[in-house]
């Protein structure tokens, strides 16, 4: 089947299969490898992408669905060399290890900061909770969020670069 | 901005930007032209004969290139890098099978759609036979997994650890005679350690690619361990070493099931080699249950005997350890980590049975901290239950039994040596932070409004770092498979033409922040900028002499190695700048950037001038080589045992029994820190898995052998609401096994951890009547734990 789909603000078409799950077109087609798989189950949340506003998993979603949409990925996030603040707040605050989750984590989290820009930690778990990272304790994830939320309404973050303590 | 980084300092790490943008490479996102996919079909039995295998189906769809069965494979012989205890397992099933998911044929397609449709049309015919997977029936040896083989393996005693190696006498009648006197009481608990799936959250993956013209092999494989693997594939397909490139690039977690060689990898190489296109295979997380390796699974009984006013006078633990149907690379060595802590922090007479047992699952192996967290939990939590035996504060029954700093170097009853401690200060540290008297105010008052609240608090010591070249003596390397290592760690410095400098280390990271952290060392050490250090890992060719990165050992060996390295180049790069500078190298001091003479702050030559002179020999002095750069290999001579207490304030729901974390404190020990972000992030990492285990996470088979826990859906992981922010803290007793001072800190979390909360929780419910319940405290077994007391 012949899909439209625009994705980072450049439109693509393409010959799927119907069951082409989106994360694969994403992945094998556009070589677009940031959006990652870490479960079949839509439960892990490592291949989060924003589709039409929405963080969507897109392990969960065939191409085809998404014929005529938007879709976003990491890869779209940042504005050419200059990073998103929630790119910017995961780096200050030490909110990735491994790095596998955090694609989607910060999909989740752009998705989730549109939607409300002054979390408060709670609401920042509650945003967060269909993303799992098996490395961090999410301690420094929430904080990378609440960095993100501050440069997102003009503050300045509390703290120093890195800074240990919550 | 350039920046010169001292050790001990908060640096941003290096790895993010690649990986923040998307742009890091996994094992998955690398592509080669003409790949071909792999998918495995595997047993739904846990015990089964195998009468016959019918491919012709799946050979018969368009896009299917082979379908490989053990007849293929046999004369690769096993896996090269499993221990040969036990029966080995053949990289596919031949005959028969011994747990669910055990691969019986590799299937080769264009894609993974259609390899996956290929895998439903093998048929294997299957003839049944009993399993066995409860632990005691195991050891009882009611069904025995391989036929003909009692199903113990080996047990390894406190008393007699390697037999051969060292003697002890046996300190049973010394504990058995404290038993009978008057004034001990003794306390025993049986209690379970349950089996735990891993689950990083990158699944693991493999790209072979063979070249029949160079006779050469590479492997992209999501591994800890990429040497060792690159090893077992020289020795299996029998082609040299320097034949044989394995890369690890990216990887998405490791937490120890990525410690191994695993069957995979050795058939892609030779599904590439035999259809000479590139191969991958891609695990789905269902396989990560069935064909990867689980952790824990331990049951045992845990007793001490001691006095009225705490002091203990033996400590006693009898434990069955489920090492699952086949033995892989550590699988019995874990529970010998374990025996190598039982004892713990503490100076008291001890005796241990550790039973390897297998079992009709998958295999066990090293998981986040690999034996010593079993130890710790069986350990802290019969201290609890003693503590609350005899009346006395848990704190208090700690300190009366703690090695003392003068007592260090301490040579343990197993014949180890710990380094150095001073566990009642970092204890006391702890309890100052958190208030302990006010808390337990608090707790009481709760507790007499009818709310349970519980405190709980563990302290630990671990032992890591490994390790001692002399350890490969007594079976602790991979050198018995003619794999060319022992537990070196190994730092090449290389100061290029233009004055940057490449370090290749030893190690293969999976999230520990390695390319920052070695940075430091060396940026520190030269004097060059952080960003014009790039530091390289993972890579077979690269560092052949490294082993990896596992048991909390890749800063106090590979880093030591880099240290030393950087050592020699200043040196070198001193004698090249002084001959430049007319001035002696002892003269020189290096600063931004640069090298300076000391006292004429304008006499100065950059790193790029003083690597364009090495790389141009005419322009040395005489006797000087041309070049700048060290490789050394290091190794320690002792592991490094690090330490901590950890704390835990719960509340339990009496109508519901759900358990709610309120607060979490912890104050290590991990030594010398060179970054204090990165140390409580593995800290936090950690936590996170010990609570987990606590609270939740189970791999649960039913009767037949089957893992009813194999979706994320059925195995729950911590989330972001599962957990509270925690307060850490550390207090630093440095090592001098390494000139670092560093210990280790990647696993120092979980062993801490999960006896700390289920110590809470029993806190919180023992005035009713409860002595313990076992992990997981999911709801029902805590609230079934109450009513039984009250009945």
């Amino acid at each position: 089947m012949e899909v439209g789909i625009s994705v980072n603000g450049t439109d693509y078409r393409s010959d799927v299969e119907p069951r082409t799950l989106l994360v694969h077109f994403l992945r094998d087609q556009l070589g677009l490898t940031g959006t990652h798989v870490g479960c079949d189950t839509g439960y892990c949340g490592a291949c989060t992408v924003i589709v039409d506003g929405r963080a969507v998993k897109s392990c969960t979603m065939f191409a085809v669905q998404a014929d005529g949409r938007s879709v976003r990925t990491v890869e779209g996030v940042a504005n050419g060399d200059e990073l998103h603040p929630v790119q910017e707040g995961f780096w200050e605050r030490h909110g990735l290890q491994c790095g596998f989750c955090t694609p989607g984590m910060i999909m989740s989290s752009v998705a989730l900061l549109e939607h409300n820009d002054n979390p408060t930690e709670s609401e920042i778990r509650h945003g967060i909770e269909g993303n799992l990272c098996r490395c961090t304790g999410y301690h420094n994830i929430v904080r990378s969020v609440r960095y993100a939320s501050a440069k997102l309404r003009g503050e300045k973050p509390e703290g120093a670069s890195g800074e240990v303590a919550p | 901005m350039s920046t010169i980084s001292a050790m001990g300092g908060i640096v941003r790490r290096k790895e993010d930007p690649s990986l923040i943008q998307g742009k890091g490479i996994y094992v998955d996102d690398v592509k080669r032209r003409g790949e071909l996919v792999a998918v495995f079909v595997r047993s739904p039995f846990a015990a089964a004969t195998i009468s016959g295998i019918d491919a012709s189906a799946a050979l018969e769809l368009d896009g299917v290139h082979a379908v490989y069965t053990a007849d293929d494979v046999r004369h690769l012989g096993p896996n090269p890098a499993q221990v040969a205890v036990g029966t080995l397992r053949p990289l596919l099933a031949d005959g028969s099978v011994h747990h669910v998911g055990e691969a019986v044929a590799m299937v080769i397609a264009d894609n993974r759609y259609i390899a996956q449709d290929a895998a439903d049309l093998v048929f294997v015919d299957y003839e049944p036979k009993d399993a066995v997977v409860d632990l005691k029936e195991a050891f009882a040896d009611t069904v025995q997994v391989h036929e003909g083989a009692s199903n113990t393996l080996l047990t390894w005693h406190g008393n007699a650890w390697w037999e051969g190696v060292i003697e002890l006498p046996d300190p049973s009648p010394g504990i058995q005679a404290a038993k009978e006197r008057d004034d001990t009481v003794v306390v025993g608990l049986e209690m379970v350690n349950q089996r735990l799936i891993p689950t990083a959250i990158e699944p693991r993956a493999v790209l072979a690619e063979w070249n029949s013209g160079y006779g050469s092999v590479e492997l992209w494989t999501s591994s800890q361990i990429p040497q060792a693997v690159a090893g077992a594939i020289g020795v299996a397909f029998g082609i040299p070493f320097n034949k044989v490139r394995v890369v690890a690039p990216e990887v998405g977690g490791g937490f120890g099931v990525k410690l191994n060689v695993y069957p995979d990898e050795l058939l892609c190489c030779f599904a590439s080699k035999d259809l000479g296109r590139p191969v991958r295979w891609t695990e789905t997380r269902r396989e990560a249950g069935f064909s990867s390796t689980q952790g824990r699974g331990w049951i045992g009984t845990a007793t001490i005997t001691g006095t009225r006013d705490g002091k203990i006078l033996g400590y006693e633990l009898d434990a069955i350890c489920d090492m699952g149907a086949y033995t892989q690379n550590f699988t019995v060595a874990i529970p010998l980590l374990g025996l190598f802590v039982a004892p713990g922090q503490y100076d008291i007479p001890t005796s241990y049975a550790l039973h390897c047992v297998v079992t009709n699952t998958p295999t066990t192996d090293a998981y986040r901290g690999a034996g010593r967290p079993e130890a710790a939990y069986y350990l802290e939590r019969i201290i609890d239950a003693y503590a609350r035996e005899i009346g006395m504060d848990p704190a208090d029954v700690r300190k009366v039994n703690y090695w003392k700093p003068d007592q260090f170097p301490v040579t343990t009853e197993i014949g180890l040596t710990m380094d150095s401690g001073d566990y009642e200060k970092n204890l006391d540290a702890l309890l100052d932070r958190v208030g302990y008297e006010d808390l337990k105010a608090k707790r009481d008052a709760a507790r007499a409004e009818g709310r349970l609240l519980g405190i709980g608090l563990s302290t630990y010591v671990e032992v890591c770092g490994f390790g001692p070249s002399a350890l490969a003596g007594l079976g602790f390397s991979w050198a018995g498979y003619g794999l060319p290592t022992a537990f070196n760690g190994s730092g090449v410095v290389r100061v290029q033409p233009d004055g940057t400098c490449t370090v290749t280390i030893g190690t293969a990271p999976s999230g520990q922040g390695h390319e920052t952290t070695w940075a430091q060392i060396v940026s520190e050490g030269l004097g060059i900028p952080m960003e014009n250090i790039e530091v390289r890992h993972g890579d077979s060719v690269d560092s052949p002499t490294g082993v990896g990165t596992f048991g909390s050992r890749s800063i106090a060996v590979d880093g030591t190695a880099t240290f030393e390295a950087t050592k020699r180049v200043k040196e070198k790069a001193a004698t090249i700048a002084g001959h430049l500078l007319e001035a002696a190298p002892e003269d020189i001091h290096f600063a931004d950037g640069g090298a300076h003479v000391a006292g004429s702050p304008d006499r100065s030559v950059t790193w790029a001038q003083i690597a364009e002179s090495a790389y141009q020999p005419h322009t040395l002095p005489e006797g000087v080589e041309g070049g700048l750069e060290s490789s050394v290999v290091f190794s320690p001579p002792n592991a490094t045992w690090p330490f901590g207490s950890h704390m835990a304030l719960v509340e339990v729901d009496p109508e519901t029994g759900d358990v709610d974390l309120l607060e979490y404190w912890a104050t290590d020990d991990c030594g010398n820190v060179i970054n204090p972000m990165i140390v409580d992030g593995q800290l936090h990492g950690g936590i996170a898995q010990g609570i987990a285990q606590a609270l939740f996470e189970e791999a649960i088979y039913d009767d037949v052998g089957n893992l009813l826990t194999a979706s994320m859906l059925d195995y729950p992981l911590p989330a972001a609401e599962s957990l509270p922010m925690f307060s850490l803290d550390r207090t630093v007793t440095p090592t001098d096994v390494n000139p670092l001072g560093v210990k280790g800190i990647g696993e120092a979390g979980t062993i801490g951890s999960a006896q700390t909360i289920v110590n809470a929780v029993v806190d919180a419910v023992s005035h009713l009547g409860v002595k313990h319940i076992d992990m997981p405290l999911r709801p029902k077994r805590v609230w079934q734990a109450i009513e039984d007391a009250r009945n």
